[in-house]
C-alpha cells in the first residue's frame, strides 16, 4: 500500500484550506479533502464557481498553504517549498504571458531559471514550440497573438522545464466554442505525447468528460465523486453530481431490496426496475431518488412494453435532437431525448399520449 | 483585451452637443493659455518693453544665456532636480512595492496616507518646519551646504513620484508573477526579470513627474536655500521684483519648454501599451 501512494503524483491528504481566523468566523475553501492523483492520469476537478478546485491546484502550486493537511508530490511533501521550488507548473487562467518578451524567450523563461546552459534551452524551446505548432511566431511580441495562440504559448511555457505535473487552471474558458473544441484534443494530444500528468480545472462538464482519464466532482470544498467519465455520468452517486452532469430525470421511488451496488427499485409509477446503488449508502432508507438520463428513455408502440406512459407536455428541438417533455401520473415529467435522424422521422405531438420505455442498467438511486 | 464600451451615447445627454459648450471650451484655453502665449511672444520682442511689439529678434535669449547670475541658478536648479529625483523615484518605488506587493497587513492604509500626506500640507507649512528643522541641525552639527535643499526637495518629492508608481503596479496583473515565480525563479528574480521592466514606464513617468516638481517649486526653496543657492525660479522671483525684462520672458519661455517635453514624455510614457495585461 505505501509502494503505491508513493508512485501517486499528487497525494492530497485531509486537506483543509481556511480563509480568515477559524472555521466559523472564516470561509472553509476546502473541507478536508483527501486525493490520490496517478502518474500519467490527465486527471480533471470539476465544480462550480467556490467548490475549492482552483484552491486545490493553487495549493499544489504553492501560491497558497494548506491550513490543515499535507500534500505529496511523488512521495515528497511539498510543505515549506516556495512556487519556484516545485517542479510544477501552471497555465493560468488568463495565461499570465510576461508581454515584455517575445513568444521564445517566455518559452525559455523556465529553463533560464533553472540555471539550464543556452545550448541546451534553444533544442528544448523549439521543441515544444513544435508541440503546440508555433514555430513561426517564435519572435512575436504575446500581445501581437490571438487568444487560441496565447493559449498554445502558454502551454508551451509551462510544459518547457518538463514540469511532473501540469496544473491547468480552465485554461479554455476565454476561448470561442470552436476554439475550445480543438484545443480540447490538443490538450488531450499533449498529455498523450508528453506523459505528463495532467490536472485541469474546469466547471465545464463537458470539457471533463471529454477529456479526461477521471474526474473529481467538487462542491461548497468537498470531493463529491471521484471516477472515469462515464463512472461520474452513468453512475453519479449524489444528487449533486447527477444534476451538475448533463441533464438528467430524477424520480421518487422506494428500495424494494438490495444487495452490493444493486438494488431492486419501484418507482412511485409502479415500475418495478433494477438500479445501481451508491457504495457505502446503506442507510438510504424506503425512499430514494431515482436517477435516469434523457437519452436512456424511448418510446413504445406497444403499452405492454412501456415502462411509464404520459402525455407530451413541451418539445425542444436543439440540432441534433429532441427533448420531449412527458408528463406521468403522479405529477411528475421526465425529459426524453432522441437523436435527429432525419426530417419526419419523429412526428409526436404536445398533447400526444406516449408509451415510453426506461433502458436496461439506466437506473442510478442517489444519495443527496 | 477587452474592448471597452465606450458605446454612441445619445446626442442630447452627451454633454459635447450641449448649446455653449465649445464656447465654453475655448474661453477655458485662452483663460488658462493667453498668458502664457503673451509671455512666449514678447521674449522674441526686439525692444525692452513686455508690452509693446517692434521687430522679432532672439536678442534676449542670447542675453540671457550671456547672464551668469542666471547660467548659475540653472545649474543649481538642474543639480538640485536631479539628485532629488533620483533619491526620490528610488524611495517612491520601494514604497510602492511595499504599499502594493506584500500580504495586506495592519498599518497598511496607514502607510499610503503617510506616504501621499505631503500633498495636503499647505506648503508654506511644510517650509517653514523644514527650515525650522534644518535650523536645529545645522546648530547642532555645524554642517551646512546644499545638502539640506536638495534633502527638502526629496522629501516633497516622493509622494509625485509614488503616484505615477503604484498606479502602474496595480495596474499589473500579479499572475504574472506568480507565473514567474510558478517557472522557478526566486523573488529576487522574479523583481528583476518580470516587476521591475514592466514597472518601468510607472517609474520613468514618477521620475519625470518628480523633476518638474523640483524644478518648478518656489516656496519651500525660498525658506530652506542658503547663500549661492538660488534656483531659476529664486532668480527670476528676484528680478522681477526690479522690474520685468524681456530677459525674464526668454528664461521663463525656455523653462517651460523643458516642462512640456518632460510632460510630453510623461504622457508617452503614461500611454505605452504593454499595459502588463492580457
Amino acid at each position: 500500500m505505501s509502494d503505491q501512494t508513493a508512485k501517486a503524483a499528487i497525494d492530497v491528504r485531509n486537506t483543509s484550506k481556511i480563509y480568515g481566523r477559524d472555521r466559523e468566523h472564516g470561509v472553509v475553501a476546502l473541507d478536508q479533502v483527501s486525493l490520490t492523483i496517478e502518474d500519467n492520469e490527465f486527471f480533471t476537478l470539476l465544480g462550480p464557481s467556490g467548490c475549492g478546485k482552483t484552491t486545490l491546484l493553487r495549493l499544489i502550486a504553492g501560491f497558497e498553504q494548506p491550513t490543515h493537511g499535507e500534500i505529496l508530490l511523488f512521495g515528497e511533501h511539498l510543505e515549506g517549498l516556495p512556487p519556484y521550488k516545485r517542479p510544477v507548473n501552471t497555465v493560468f487562467q488568463h495565461y499570465a504571458l510576461f508581454p515584455h518578451m517575445t513568444v521564445a524567450e517566455n518559452i525559455s523563461f523556465g529553463l533560464e531559471m533553472l540555471e539550464k546552459p543556452a545550448a541546451e534551452i534553444k533544442p528544448v524551446v523549439d521543441e515544444v514550440l513544435g508541440l503546440v505548432q508555433m514555430e513561426q511566431l517564435a519572435d512575436r511580441k504575446t500581445d501581437q497573438l490571438s487568444g487560441g495562440q496565447q493559449q498554445r504559448v502558454a502551454l508551451a511555457r509551462a510544459l518547457a522545464p518538463r514540469p511532473k505535473v501540469l496544473l491547468l487552471d480552465e485554461p479554455l474558458s476565454a476561448l470561442d466554442f470552436k476554439l475550445r473544441k480543438e484545443m480540447q484534443v490538443e490538450l488531450k494530444r499533449l498529455q498523450n505525447e508528453t506523459g505528463i500528468t495532467f490536472i485541469f480545472v474546469t466547471h465545464d462538464q463537458e470539457e471533463a468528460l471529454a477529456m479526461s482519464d477521471r474526474v473529481a466532482v467538487m462542491r461548497d470544498g468537498l470531493i463529491l465523486q471521484v471516477g472515469n467519465p462515464s463512472e461520474i455520468y452513468d453512475r453519479p452517486a449524489k444528487r449533486f453530481v447527477a444534476d451538475f452532469i448533463g441533464d438528467i430525470n430524477i424520480l421518487r421511488g422506494s428500495v424494494v431490496s438490495s444487495q452490493g451496488d444493486k438494488a431492486r427499485v419501484r418507482l412511485d409509477t409502479g415500475y418495478e426496475g433494477d438500479a445501481g446503488l451508491p457504495t457505502g449508502s446503506d442507510d438510504l432508507g424506503d425512499a430514494v431518488s431515482v436517477a435516469i438520463r434523457p437519452e436512456q428513455l424511448s418510446f413504445v408502440d406497444d403499452a405492454v412494453e412501456a415502462d411509464l406512459s404520459g402525455s407530451i407536455q413541451h418539445i425542444s428541438y436543439f440540432g441534433s435532437g429532441f427533448d420531449y417533455e412527458v408528463l406521468i401520473p403522479g405529477g411528475e415529467t421526465v425529459t426524453l431525448q432522441l437523436q435527429n435522424r432525419g426530417a419526419g422521422q419523429h412526428d409526436y405531438a404536445i398533447g400526444d399520449e406516449v408509451h415510453i420505455a426506461i433502458g436496461a442498467n439506466s437506473m442510478q438511486i442517489l444519495s443527496d | 483585451m477587452a474592448e471597452i464600451a465606450t458605446g454612441k451615447m445619445d446626442k442630447s445627454i452627451d454633454l459635447k452637443y450641449q448649446p455653449g459648450f465649445s464656447q465654453i471650451a475655448w474661453l477655458c484655453i485662452v483663460v488658462l493659455y493667453a498668458p502664457i502665449a503673451v509671455l512666449v511672444l514678447f521674449s522674441f520682442n526686439q525692444n525692452r518693453s513686455v508690452t509693446v511689439w517692434t521687430e522679432f529678434s532672439f536678442d534676449w535669449y542670447i542675453k540671457a544665456a550671456q547672464n551668469e547670475g542666471i547660467q548659475h541658478a540653472a545649474w543649481v536648479s538642474l543639480e538640485v532636480a536631479f539628485i532629488a529625483m533620483v533619491i526620490s523615484t528610488i524611495l517612491a518605488t520601494m514604497a510602492a512595492l511595499v504599499t502594493t506587493r506584500t500580504p495586506p497587513y495592519r498599518g497598511l492604509n496607514v502607510a499610503v496616507t503617510v506616504i501621499n500626506q505631503p500633498l495636503m500640507v499647505p506648503e508654506v507649512v511644510t517650509a517653514v518646519a523644514t527650515l525650522i528643522f534644518f535650523a536645529i541641525i545645522k546648530q547642532a552639527t555645524g554642517v551646512t551646504g546644499i545638502g539640506y535643499l536638495i534633502a527638502a526637495h526629496t522629501a516633497f518629492c516622493i509622494p509625485f513620484a509614488y503616484m505615477p508608481i503604484r498606479a502602474r503596479l496595480e495596474d499589473m496583473d500579479l499572475s504574472l508573477e506568480q507565473a514567474a515565480a510558478d517557472l522557478y525563479a526566486p523573488p529576487f528574480k522574479v523583481f528583476r526579470r518580470v516587476t521591475l521592466p514592466l514597472m518601468m514606464p510607472g517609474i520613468m513617468a514618477g521620475a519625470m513627474l518628480a523633476f518638474i516638481v523640483s524644478l518648478d517649486d518656489v516656496i519651500i526653496t525660498l525658506f530652506v536655500a542658503g547663500p549661492g543657492e538660488t534656483t531659476l525660479p529664486l532668480y527670476i522671483l528676484g528680478q522681477i521684483r526690479r522690474g520685468v525684462t524681456p530677459e525674464i520672458n526668454a528664461v521663463s519661455t525656455l523653462f517651460l519648454g523643458i516642462s512640456v517635453i518632460l510632460v510630453t514624455l510623461i504622457f508617452l510614457f503614461g500611454t505605452d501599451k504593454n499595459k502588463g495585461k492580457q
